[in-house]
């Protein structure tokens, strides 16, 4: 636009409902717009997001012939989008466009009219100075890479993966353990139906082993992201397995010929309750249905010194090799899908309890491998001293809800503690006590589940246990396990005598969240859960384009919401995929080839590698498609050699003096 | 100031008491409360009790019986049935209420000082003998059993119910009152639950 | 139309009055009232807290001898024998071990309970068999300008009421508008009226006496129209003593039946209107 071109400025101040008008003073802010240069058309309206609120805009560009157009209303996260469609629906350049937030930072945090209004028109009078000299630019488009990468091989990543699969999409699943299933594959039965999860979990296993568009990589880790949305680079480490799973058939001869006679190594799969041997295969439904040598167990492995009898039982196939080092493999995704879960609470942290200290004192996890059919003993529940238990006592939110350890709701514990509490009173018929601060039951089917539980028998004590112990004051506390707690509904405090109690432990962040964090460039909340981009508007998007979330690394949840959201995640890539490229904020910088004097600072600090150095006319080169626009390079160039798109210096400079001429 | 131990043990409770009661007719649902309190709230008469009647839910379920036994809820329930109707359980709570009173009945477990069962026990003998009640004679009875000095302070009420012709003090009976009495005999704690 | 009538001990005692108006008003409507014969008493909530075997035996001989005498539903005025004869009804058909402890002991009188006959009060069949608009056509003085607090009690309509709301029960309402009365609105027209506790325990019974009778003095009615012998006499027996612990709330308590009776223009004499502590006569009388 020519410089002598008369600026003819549209100016749009939105009520929102009452959202704003309560507090600004709406028709005075348009008073005054319409006194300021250039303002063709000032006018405050109920809902300008509206269609008739966007009509609005469109007919006063034709009408009014305006070439610049400045709406004052909620946050431009919101709805900068829907008024530059407005504005270019007028047969404008969409960005010759101002947005003013007068919601969240004015009226939703003042009180005072006349100061909050005050404010508003600072703000509105900034921004009518600063969109006079903004410059139609034009949106890039990026190709978008159609592969796409699942970190996490649980329910949710297999459930995502299986997804996008299916659409045709070629995924990569990468996980950490030597087999996919994750916390899901160690539990006997699900809520609130009671299915059997193998059941319903083995066969989406071996369905991702079997899908012709899934790679599966097990026993490997992401180690570095490079590139951004739609495009990026991504490193693999896989770990030595000693075993190629493409010839292994998990025949378990290796197993049986191992030099270790009886297995001694606690079995991670069955949280120690059993033992395995070196070389092992983690569970029977594993995927892929492959040994796995321990490098820290093997002999071989550790000293060089064995008779590799697992080797001579191979011999046919010749799976196990001792040689195998780990690898690095570099694959080109578009996209990333996050669903590396959750970790259990460590009971240890609360003495009080027990844990680790008396042998009947155990985790939901653990009792959910004893009751298995698969688990350690076949599914039958024993206590430490080989007796069926008479009286359990379940202890819920432990480690959750608590400020000294973590402060939120697991949202899962209550419903497992129940389902757990409705197994143990069938298989031994002992009593069931479940002690809880609140019921927490709000899936469907759960309340439901909830009353079956107390139909049938289950007592539920409301107060949170105070200690475990095996102090006995009477005789019928003698060889028992002792609960400490107020029954804060009855009104009294009670001593409650239990053979067996079952912490349930909350859930938290993976260990290495913080690491996962930072290759994938997301945020975490405070707690270390990974940040969505909207709680409600973009749960399964983050604040890095093409990176999305699944399950309960997002949060703590059950299997159907993990299994809805990993979904969700899907779909976002699929539609990021089949968009065929995105459009990119112009808002990037450049250089001014001419003044550049070659000093190269401005190339360590970008975050995004996005400047390069052009050798042959030493002069730093900013690519477009990698810049976000963060204006680190700006402000740190010596000689002022670097500019940015929607943030030239003349344009802040007027914002600043439109707030200075008002006040 | 006296000390004594609140806090209950296992030997405060009687394994199977609140099984037992949930057997009796009407209490089948006790298991499904959820403590919510409704219950409480829209009975008129909770701000006398001693417990109010979602603890005594909670004495039963937890086999408390002998708070539950003794407290002054369950005679101070009047049977208005507000508590159930409004129960988001559907819990027959003053069928429970009459469960407790029938065991409490057969177990003399009642608080001592509570007038509420003697009436009841008045109320059944001469039914027992007579087939009807007669409401001035019983009455009468029941203070001169328990507080003869409100029986002589309510004479104001006699002279009126004389005034207008209801102080009837001949004793109504039916027929065949032998015949009822047999009945009864014979049905005599016969229900399907047992008293606990 | 024919019905057994299981009028019940108070109606022959404390609460005659009941009977005494409920008899003409409804052979003025042609409901003819066969009373049982030999009926005992229903067992009340007392006999419930002793032994509920017992009570549902009560219960069940009383209409074992009204089905043994003919077809037709048993009706039953107060409140506390509705409830009990309609408990004993829905024990006996939903508890088969009660069921059948009850027959046996129902064989020692020779008699069988088939639980055909339905246990009905007094309101359901005015308002569902004889109907509103007859009851409207046999108004012949009206009780204009009355304003009258309809309460109804708890165990009319709790916990199984078939005919009416548990908590908003309307019957009464509409025939003391077909009566032309004032109807006042009544929240508590089911709460609790205290019931024997009143005597047991004067000092929670009478509070709930009366907050009834002091929230219907609020609501300014002249009257409170009652259809239960228990709660008519807690209504109309305590004044002293309310006024004394709570200050006074004077509003007689009358039975809908007597209402009817004036209304139909009835003998004032037939009605036992001067069974009341509280008359209400003079008032009706002047209407
Ligand atoms: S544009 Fe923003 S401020 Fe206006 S109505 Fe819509 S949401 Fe509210
Ligand atoms: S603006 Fe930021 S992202 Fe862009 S080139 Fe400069 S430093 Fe890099
Ligand atoms: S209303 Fe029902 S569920 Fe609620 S506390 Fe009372 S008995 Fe329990
Ligand atoms: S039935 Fe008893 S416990 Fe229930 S609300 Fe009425 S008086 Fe209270």
């Amino acid at each position: 636009m020519s410089n002598d071109e008369s600026i003819r400025t549209g100016f749009y101040v939105c009520h929102c409902g009452h959202n704003i008008s309560d507090v600004v003073d709406c028709t005075a802010v348009a008073r005054y717009a319409s006194t300021l240069a250039g303002v063709m058309v000032s006018r405050d309206y109920k809902y300008m997001c509206s269609s008739p609120g966007q009509e609005l805009i469109r007919q006063d560009i034709l009408e009014h012939k305006l070439n610049r157009v400045v709406v004052a209303s909620c946050s431009p996260l919101l709805h900068e989008h829907t008024f530059r469609n407005a504005v270019a629906a007028g047969g404008l350049n969409p960005f010759l466009f101002q947005m003013v937030n007068i919601r969240e930072h004015d009226a939703w945090v003042h009180a005072d009219r006349a100061a909050a209004t005050a404010k508003a028109q600072a703000l509105v009078s900034a921004a009518i100075r600063r969109v006079a000299l903004h410059k139609p630019l034009q949106a890039t488009r990026a190709p978008i890479h159609p592969d796409v990468l699942v970190v996490g091989g649980g329910i949710a990543g297999i459930h995502a993966a299986l997804t996008l699969a299916n659409a045709g999409k070629k995924v990569y699943l990468v996980e950490r353990q030597p087999s996919i299933g994750g916390h899901m594959a160690q539990f006997d039965k699900t809520f609130p139906t009671l299915d059997c999860a193998a059941c319903i979990l083995t066969p989406k296993m071996s369905a991702v082993r079997s899908h012709k568009n899934i790679v599966l990589w097990t026993y490997s880790e992401v180690a570095k992201v490079d590139g951004y949305v739609g495009n990026y680079t991504v490193t693999v480490r896989r770990k030595a397995r000693y075993v190629d799973e493409n010839l292994c058939v998990g025949c378990q001869e290796c197993i049986d010929a191992c030099v270790f006679k009886v297995p001694k190594f606690p079995d991670p799969f069955n949280l120690g309750m059993s033992m395995q041997k070196p070389i092992y295969i983690p569970f029977p439904q594993a995927v892929p249905q492959a040994a796995v040598i321990d490098p820290d167990r093997c002999i071989q492995l550790k000293t060089g010194k064995c008779k590799k009898t697992c080797v001579e039982a191979c011999a046919d196939r010749k799976a196990i090799n001792l040689n195998q080092k780990e690898q690095l493999l570099e694959i080109k995704v578009g996209s990333i899908i996050t669903a590396t879960g959750f970790k259990l609470f460590d009971a240890k942290r609360l003495p009080e309890y027990g844990y680790g200290r008396y042998p009947d004192v155990m985790t939901t996890i653990e009792l959910e491998r004893l009751v298995s059919s698969s688990g350690p003993t076949g599914g039958e529940l024993r206590l430490r001293s080989g007796k069926p238990p008479t009286a359990v006592g379940f202890i819920l939110c432990v480690g959750s809800r608590d400020m000294r350890t973590n402060r939120w709701c697991s949202r899962t514990c209550c419903m497992h503690s129940m389902k757990l509490a409705q197994i143990v009173r069938e298989r031994t018929g002992a009593q069931v006590t479940v002690f809880y601060i609140d019921i927490r039951a709000p899936g469907k089917g759960y309340e439901e589940f909830y009353d079956r539980s107390l139909q049938q028998g289950v007592q539920f004590v409301r107060g949170r246990v105070a200690e475990v112990s095996d102090c006995a004051l009477s005789p019928d506390e003698a060889g028992k396990l002792v609960i400490r707690v107020e029954d804060t509904l009855a009104g009294f405090v009670r001593r409650v005598p239990l053979d067996l109690v079952v912490l349930a432990v909350g859930m938290e962040p993976q260990a290495d969240a913080q690491e996962m964090r930072r290759i994938l460039n997301m945020s975490c909340s405070a707690e270390g859960w990974f940040l969505e981009k909207h709680p409600k508007m973009a749960p399964v998007s983050t604040f890095t384009d093409g990176v999305f979330i699944a399950g309960c690394c997002q949060g703590p949840k059950d299997i159907p919401d993990s299994i809805a959201q990993a979904g969700a995640a899907a779909a976002e890539a699929l539609a990021l995929i089949d968009a065929g490229g995105i459009d990119q904020e112009p808002n990037t910088a450049y250089i001014r080839g001419e003044e550049c004097s070659g000093c190269k600072s401005c190339i360590s600090l970008c975050p995004y590698a996005a400047i390069s150095f052009d050798a042959e006319k030493q002069k730093a080169v900013i690519n477009p498609a990698l810049c976000k626009g963060c204006g680190t390079c700006v402000a740190s160039c010596p000689s002022g050699s670097i500019g940015q798109n929607l943030f030239e210096d003349q344009e802040v400079f007027e914002e600043i003096n439109g707030v200075l001429d008002y006040v | 100031m006296e000390l004594g131990q609140k806090i209950k043990c296992e030997a405060d409770r009687t394994a199977g008491f609140g099984k037992a009661i949930a057997a009796m007719p009407g209490c089948e649902r006790l298991g499904s409360c959820i403590q919510c309190g409704a219950c409480s709230g829209a009975c008129p008469l909770s701000i006398y009790m001693d417990q109010s009647p979602r603890q005594v839910i909670a004495l039963v379920r937890g086999d408390f019986k002998k708070q539950a036994l003794s407290c002054n809820t369950i005679w101070l329930c009047s049977s208005c049935y507000a508590c159930t109707v409004q129960c988001p359980r559907e819990i027959g709570i003053t069928d429970i209420m009459y469960a407790l009173k029938q065991c409490a009945m057969s177990e003399r477990a009642y608080p001592a000082g509570l007038s509420i069962p003697i009436l009841a026990r008045q109320f059944v003998r001469m039914v027992v003998r007579r087939g009807r009640i007669t409401e001035t004679r019983l009455v009468m009875r029941f203070f001169l059993q328990t507080n003869w000095k409100a029986a002589i302070s309510s004479w104001r009420l006699g002279l009126n119910l004389i005034r207008t012709r209801r102080f009837g003090i001949r004793q109504q009976h039916i027929k065949q009152h032998l015949e009822l009495a047999a009945m009864l005999a014979q049905a005599k704690n016969a229900n399907a639950g047992g008293s606990p | 139309m024919r019905y057994h009538y299981f009028p019940g001990c108070s109606l022959k005692g404390l609460g005659r009055a009941y009977d005494e108006s409920l008899r003409p008003v409804m052979e003025r409507l042609g409901v003819e009232l066969a009373e049982i014969d030999d009926w005992n008493c229903c067992g009340a909530t007392a006999y419930m807290s002793t032994d509920h075997c017992n009570a549902c035996a009560l219960g069940a001989r009383n209409i074992a001898i009204a089905e043994s005498s003919g077809p037709g539903d048993i009706v039953a005025p107060c409140n506390a024998c509705y409830l009990a004869l309609n408990k004993t009804r829905n024990c006996l058909a939903g508890d088969s071990a009660t069921r059948a402890a009850v027959q046996k002991a129902l064989a020692v009188a020779k008699l069988t309970y088939t639980g055909t006959a339905a246990v009905r009060h007094p309101l359901e069949v005015l308002v569902y068999d004889v109907g509103i608009n007859v009851i409207k056509r046999n108004v012949v003085r009206p009780l204009k300008d009355l304003k009258i607090a309809p309460y109804y009690g708890c165990q009319l309509v709790r916990p199984h009421c078939s005919f009416d709301d548990q908590w908003n029960p309307t019957a009464m309402d509409r025939i003391l508008t077909a009566l032309g009365a004032r109807v006042v609105d009544f929240p508590l027209k089911t709460r609790c009226c205290g019931g024997s506790l009143t005597g047991t325990a004067p000092e929670a019974g009478l509070r709930l006496t009366h907050i009834i009778l002091g929230e219907a003095q609020r609501r300014g009615a002249d009257l409170i129209a009652t259809i239960c012998p228990l709660c008519q006499f807690n209504l109309d027996s305590y004044h002293d003593q309310i006024a004394r612990r709570w200050g006074p709330a004077r509003i007689p308590a009358v039975y809908i039946t007597q209402l009817m009776g004036m209304a139909f223009g009835l003998p004032t004499e037939q009605l036992g209107l001067k069974r009341n502590f509280l008359p209400a006569d003079k008032l009706l009388a002047a209407t």
